[in-house]
């Protein structure tokens, strides 16, 4: 971590304890589940409880939970989903191991008839990981910990999940068989493969992953030689697990990169981007950009002097190509900070002091829209709070002021046995 | 525009006029595309070539032939010009240009210019323009202008009955050498109550009198696309349905997003992953179930447009008897040189391509043409073909993909330059989009290109011409190109690529160079 000023220390402590506390707010202690959204009736997103379960170590070594009261809901939440239906039932919670992407906060099971999410799970297993990894220690609770971790993972069958094809599905219903949206390109799935590729009982083969990284891009955008992606949580959700600082695939080698360097030019696009503001949004500018996924003010068209603004919803916005709305996500914004800290910290200071309204008690929205509130003032901030936000500013802090998180995956077998299998070398896995 | 009653009035005491020039224009359409009462030529002796098929491909190879002094019979059993002519390409380009022009209008104050305030489209006009230009542009391959060139236009149904011979209008043509270039026609998916229900294909859509006020398009391929927004554009509320996952999957996956993007914008809904399950008449309605997953729903229209893809003209014509393998789906087998199993026989075009486009049909004819006629050895894939998607922005494409050179084991860079960064684009309001050019990796050698843009259609000629003679992006970087244009990008993707080769060790010696000079130069 770089040298702090006292003051930046302090505004990062306020930030990641805010979105801790969103893990103590929004779930249910009797069986673990997060809320996808702070919003009243929001179900329960698998993917919040991952980041949730690698919160707790973090409240733990930061005081702010004791470790006895870690393991009771970290305990809980493992004895849910170890416990809690696995079959075709339209009702049930999982099936072959994987989970629905939304549960019922207080019964566990599918809701909205979503799907069974193979990158969801993934992150709920690398949460999963984390705390059979950090609850190490010989009492009752933390032994079967280690125990239900170990076994949740195996269940899983990654090879059912190729569905017979090259690479992994992205879901599956079971009204209509496995889902596949067309994604193409790098995503945030390299969790999901080092997964797979690492199950004891039902491992990818390698050249799954390598039939994922085949559709890559290397670009040159405004100067900066990366491997694309538009949004900034494609560029953050595998690295608030692992730490990918000198360690290359076959795919970094050839570009002579690693993984961490390029969410750092990344980050950089995504400010030169807000920095040339091409479509002429309120606000945007070098100390404030951060574009993902996330909240907007809602689908409408709307006139703004001579341009009709297409505004959305929850979208995945990126940049340079779009979509943009002139949204704001300051959360991608603040998990830049161990890639890109002397940008990032620049750009919280700047929303700390222009938009005091966006971070009323330091708890960061989904959005804010600058244009949008030029023609309702009332529109700045999206409602309600994202758990995905907030899991990735709580794990992206630490990682930038302590490492905690990348030094508990770096012990944990599974994840280097599968970057191994994924063809990573190099760095920390020599 | 809304006029002023007068002028209504004065439209009303013009009306007869406009129609009788109508009138005039289809006549003189259909005597330069296919002449009532035309007689066929008698056949004396052999022919050099044969050609079956009077379109791009077709005309092409018929009157380069005839040119280099060779006896040549011209069959068509249709319109003179093929698709591009009657049914394609120049009827939907004149279509996209009048209805770009309503979303001009629209957007005038995005252009520093008055908002003209409510906008009628006059559908007729319209349609009255494409007949116009269509008859304007079909003279220059009019069956009289064919004769004078020295070709034997032959109008009727082509069967060979032989592996040397050809049958027209109970006439028998022996030839040296044939070439097929029968094109393609719309594929109509199998879906129930479709035919009852009607639909509309590329070759009647241009038929149309009135506005579809509310219009399916069934195919997300470029020609729905094109005719979505179009027809969107003209005022009609559109929504595309297409099976697959992803919007356009052939193309780049930045290309489609922003494509989708400016369709959504125009207002067209788009249902990715969604069957056209069936369709049934209600009153004046068409009503089209629809499944995405596991979600059925309906959709009520007026008019279904079909843009599934395109099938070979390959029935009728007694393949058999003239020793020539073909495939419904697939078309005429050709070899490289566009031989079919019979190797005096030929086929250019859409018969045997599957690049349906109207430049690859020209190029192939060409290739067939020297092939047959002149002991050539062309390759088919030798062509470096590009192509672009007519809609606003469009889309141009040409070489490899990213995803093909992985296939081959080949490591990319793609230099990419927004047009947001192009002056020209800028001025013009037109800077949405991007310049990406693929390289091979390590090296400034252009493996293929894919732009976004207004004019991507005009801008991808220059990559083209790269590729075929074989430039770098270096090279490119040294052709002065005039300022402001919007092919300015390439000169910026040539300069962000030669940034890339000032490593540290030159940037260094370059500085130490400077700072000697300064004190001894």
């Amino acid at each position: 971590m770089k040298n702090l000023e006292p003051s930046d220390e302090d505004l990062l402590e306020r930030f990641q304890r805010a979105a801790f506390n969103y893990f103590m707010e929004h779930a249910n202690d009797e069986n673990g589940l997060v809320a996808d959204k702070s919003t009243q009736g929001a179900p329960a997103s698998i993917a919040a409880v991952g980041f949730g379960l690698s919160g707790y170590p973090i409240g733990v070594e930061r005081g702010w939970l004791t470790r006895d009261a870690a393991a009771k809901r970290t305990l809980a939440t493992l004895q849910f989903f170890w416990n809690s239906e696995q079959s075709e039932d339209p009702f049930a919670t999982g099936y072959k191991g994987f989970f629905y992407h939304f549960l019922d906060m207080k019964s566990g099971k599918r809701v909205w008839q979503s799907e069974l999410s193979m990158i969801d799970t993934a992150l709920l297993l690398a949460g999963i990981l984390v705390v059979g990894t950090y609850f190490d220690q010989d009492g009752a609770n933390e032994r079967e910990i280690r125990h239900l971790a170990d076994a949740i993972y195996a269940r899983v069958d990654w090879q059912w999940a190729r569905g017979g094809q090259a690479t992994l599905r992205q879901g599956w219903k079971p009204e209509a068989g496995f889902l596949h949206y067309g994604w193409e390109g790098y995503s945030e799935a390299i969790i999901l493969y080092v997964l797979g590729l690492a199950s004891p009982s039902h491992p990818i083969t390698d050249d799954c992953y390598e039939g994922w990284t085949s559709t890559y891009q290397w670009e040159n955008i405004y100067g900066q030689e990366f491997l694309y992606a538009g949004p900034l949580f494609i560029h953050h959700f595998s690295h608030a697990w692992i730490d990918f600082a000198e360690i290359q695939d076959p795919f970094m080698r050839e570009k002579n990169c690693d993984y961490f360097e390029n969410t750092r030019r990344a980050t950089f696009v995504q400010q030169e981007y807000a920095r040339r503001n091409p479509y002429g949004y309120e606000g945007y500018g070098e100390n404030c950009w951060g574009f993902s996924a996330g909240e907007g003010p809602g689908y409408k068209n709307i006139r703004i002097g001579s341009k009709t603004r297409q505004f959305f919803g929850y979208t995945a916005r990126g940049v340079p190509f779009g979509p943009d709305d002139g949204t704001i996500c300051p959360s991608a914004m603040l998990s830049s900070l161990p890639f890109a800290p002397d940008i990032t910290l620049a750009a919280l200071r700047h929303l700390s002091s222009h938009y005091p309204q966006v971070i009323a008690n330091h708890a960061l929205p989904s959005g804010f829209n600058p244009t949008f509130q030029s023609i309702d003032p009332t529109g700045l901030v999206t409602e309600g709070r994202l758990g995905l936000d907030q899991g990735i500013t709580l794990l992206m802090i630490e990682n930038f002021r302590s490492g905690l998180i990348w030094k508990l995956m770096r012990q944990c077998p599974t994840i280097a046995n599968g970057l191994s299998r994924a063809g990573f070398a190099g760095g920390w896995l020599k | 525009m809304t006029m002023p009653k007068s002028e209504n009035n004065m439209q009303q005491n013009i009306q007869p006029a406009i129609e009788a020039r109508s009138d005039q224009i289809d006549a003189a359409y259909m005597k330069n595309v296919h002449p009532e009462g035309w007689k066929n030529p008698k056949p004396a002796g052999v022919y050099n070539l044969v050609v079956i098929g009077a379109g791009p491909a077709g005309l092409v190879a018929a009157r380069g032939a005839a040119a280099l002094g060779a006896k040549v019979a011209l069959i068509e059993r249709g319109a003179i010009g093929g698709d591009c002519l009657n049914v394609g390409c120049v009827p939907s380009k004149t279509l996209i240009r009048t209805a770009r022009t309503y979303a001009d209008m629209r957007a005038a104050r995005n252009y520093g210019a008055q908002d003209p305030g409510v906008i009628d489209v006059d559908f007729q006009m319209a349609m009255e323009r494409i007949r116009s230009i269509r008859a304007r542009i079909s003279k220059s391959d009019s069956i009289k202008r064919l004769s004078e060139e020295g070709i034997d236009v032959y109008l009727g149904a082509a069967r060979f009955s032989g592996p040397t011979s050809v049958v027209v209008d109970n006439q028998t043509l022996h030839f040296k050498k044939a070439l097929i270039a029968t094109g393609a026609r719309p594929m109509i998916p199998d879906v129930a109550g479709l035919n009852d229900a009607g639909y509309l294909t590329n070759e009647t859509v241009f038929d149309l009198t009135e506005l579809p006020r509310r219009l399916l398009v069934v195919g997300g391929g470029p020609l729905g696309c094109e005719l979505a927004q179009a027809f969107c554009r003209l005022g009609s509320q559109v929504t595309i349905v297409q099976d697959e996952a992803m919007f356009l999957p052939g193309e780049e996956r930045d290309a489609a997003q922003l494509l989708s993007g400016s369709l959504a914008r125009d207002g067209i809904e788009i249902r990715l992953n969604t069957t056209f399950e069936s369709a049934r008449r209600e009153g004046t309605s068409k009503i089209a179930s629809l499944r995405s997953v596991d979600y059925a729903s309906t959709i009520e229209c007026d008019a279904i447009l079909v843009g599934v893809g395109r099938a070979p003209n390959v029935d009728n014509l007694n393949l058999e008897a003239a020793g020539v393998r073909y495939d419904s789906a697939e078309g005429i087998s050709v070899n490289d040189f566009l031989q079919t199993t019979n190797n005096r026989i030929y086929a250019a075009g859409d018969v045997c391509l599957e690049h349906k486009f109207t430049h690859t049909a020209d190029a192939s004819a060409r290739i067939a043409l020297q092939n047959a006629l002149f002991l050539g050895r062309k390759r088919l894939s030798s062509l470096t073909i590009p192509w672009c998607t007519y809609t606003d922005p469009e889309i141009a494409h040409v070489g490899m993909y990213v995803r093909e050179a992985t296939a081959k084991g080949i490591a990319i860079n793609t230099i990419t330059i927004l047009m947001h960064d192009v002056d020209r684009a800028i001025t013009d309001g037109e800077e949405e989009g991007f310049v990406k050019i693929h390289l091979r990796s390590g090296t400034d050698q252009i493996l293929g290109a894919t732009m976004v843009a207004r004019h991507a259609g005009e801008m991808i000629n220059d990559v083209t011409l790269a590729i075929e003679r074989g430039l770098g992006l270096r090279a490119l970087s040294k052709v002065i190109h005039a300022y402001p244009t919007q092919a300015e990008a390439f000169k910026k993707a040539a300069d962000a690529y030669n940034r890339t080769r000032l490593t540290t060790t030159l940037k260094f010696l370059s500085k130490r160079w400077l700072a000697w000079s300064r004190g001894h130069l």
